[in-house]
């Protein structure tokens, strides 16, 4: 097809799957998060020119399928032990860009003392925290991440905080300690927001590329579980815009710099 | 006049809407033919309106848009 002005439309492909993320189908719900960030860590690694170069770890979860969907090395971790992997690989290869995929069920219970060990001793890796609130695979039980009142298998009448315990800030939490070098809390629930967690997911990327060891990066993504939290997609996504962004800040809570080494 | 054009594949689409209301000039709307997942897929409805920005590939969790300028 010609424009008036003679020249070929639609001929420039403008956006199209990043090359990291292989051409199948994933096996997500319909509008479940998961596949928007496995999106923009694929363009990461494509525009940062480190597919060869980059060992991905799965978690248990649903990401669980990660090494199917990504044309990376990537390896499978027992549920919450991905920060222990990342740290043999990244130490055994250091010059591979090394992370880690984890949900809030593998990384906040489970594996909370892997993650607090492999940033407070500054691991060169980068932590992808996709926090939504429940362990999705498994049905929808309560996370340590789960909202106050939010109701799920475990907790029936809503979490309440006498018992359970109140929803835990883990960038805050490891933002807190010498190791990490980058903290951030970003949500893909919004074009906008797609972008700036996008900007995130590369600064901590970059963390490692350096040439220096700037130590831990983690940047957590307030996500959507639309089908355990009983709500259409679109409206799951309203909800990390008001009551889970009102409890879980955005922003970037550390972001050290090159000359703090120097 | 269309200054974009987008191509959805039909067969990975899950109908989650997703790509419906990012769109700046109104183009998305659900259909109503299900694919062999089963979902009623989105549909390109006004390609005359299309600018191209990229928008809905970008918000699509599943990959499915293609843009072209
Ligand atoms: C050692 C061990 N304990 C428990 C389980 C069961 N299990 C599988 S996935 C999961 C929770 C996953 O939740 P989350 O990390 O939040 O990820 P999501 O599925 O929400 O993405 C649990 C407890 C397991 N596979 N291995
Ligand atoms: S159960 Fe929740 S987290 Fe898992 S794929 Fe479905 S929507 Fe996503
Ligand atoms: S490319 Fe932009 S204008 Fe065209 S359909 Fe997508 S969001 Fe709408
Ligand atoms: S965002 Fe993708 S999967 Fe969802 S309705 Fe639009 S094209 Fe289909």
């Amino acid at each position: 097809m010609k424009n008036a002005a003679g020249k070929d439309m639609f001929s420039k492909l403008v956006y199209e799957r990043p090359k990291t993320l292989l051409d199948r189908r994933l096996h997500y719900c319909p509008g479940c998060h998961h596949g928007t960030i496995h999106k923009i860590i694929a363009e990461t690694i494509d525009e940062l020119g480190q597919r060869e170069n980059t060992v991905g770890i799965a978690p248990v979860g649903c990401a669980v399928l990660l090494y199917d969907y990504m044309d990376l090395d990537i390896l499978e971790a027992p549920h919450g032990r991905a920060p222990a992997l990342a740290t043999g690989i990244r130490r055994a290869l250091p010059d591979r860009v090394v992370f880690t995929y984890q949900g809030d069920g593998d990384l906040a219970s489970i594996g909370m003392s892997e993650i607090i060990h492999a940033a407070n001793r500054g691991e060169n890796i980068t932590v992808v925290f996709v926090n939504n609130t429940t362990y999705g695979m498994t049905g929808g039980q309560m996370a340590p991440t789960t909202m106050l009142g939010q109701k799920t298998t475990t907790s029936p009448y809503g979490r309440d905080f006498r018992t359970e315990g109140y929803p835990i800030r883990m960038a805050e939490l490891l933002a807190g300690l010498e190791g990490v070098a980058y903290s951030a809390r970003v949500t893909v629930s919004s074009p906008a927001h797609i972008r700036k967690a996008k900007e995130a997911v590369r600064k901590g990327f970059e963390m490692q590329l350096k040439g220096m060891r700037m130590g831990l990066s983690i940047i957590e993504i307030l996500s959507t579980c639309p089908t355990n939290w009983g709500m259409k997609p679109l409206d799951a996504q309203k909800r990390v815009l008001g009551e889970m962004a009102d409890y879980f800040p955005l922003g970037v809570f550390k972001e050290k710099k090159q000359a703090d080494f120097e | 006049m269309a200054t974009g054009r987008i191509e959805i594949d039909f067969e990975r689409c899950k109908a989650c809407e997703l790509c419906v209301p990012v769109c700046p000039r109104k183009c998305m709307e659900m259909g109503k033919t299900i694919n062999r997942q089963g979902y009623m897929a989105a549909v390109f409805a006004r390609p005359e309106d299309c600018v191209g920005c990229a928008i809905c590939a970008e918000t699509c969790p599943d990959a499915c848009i293609r843009v072209w300028r």
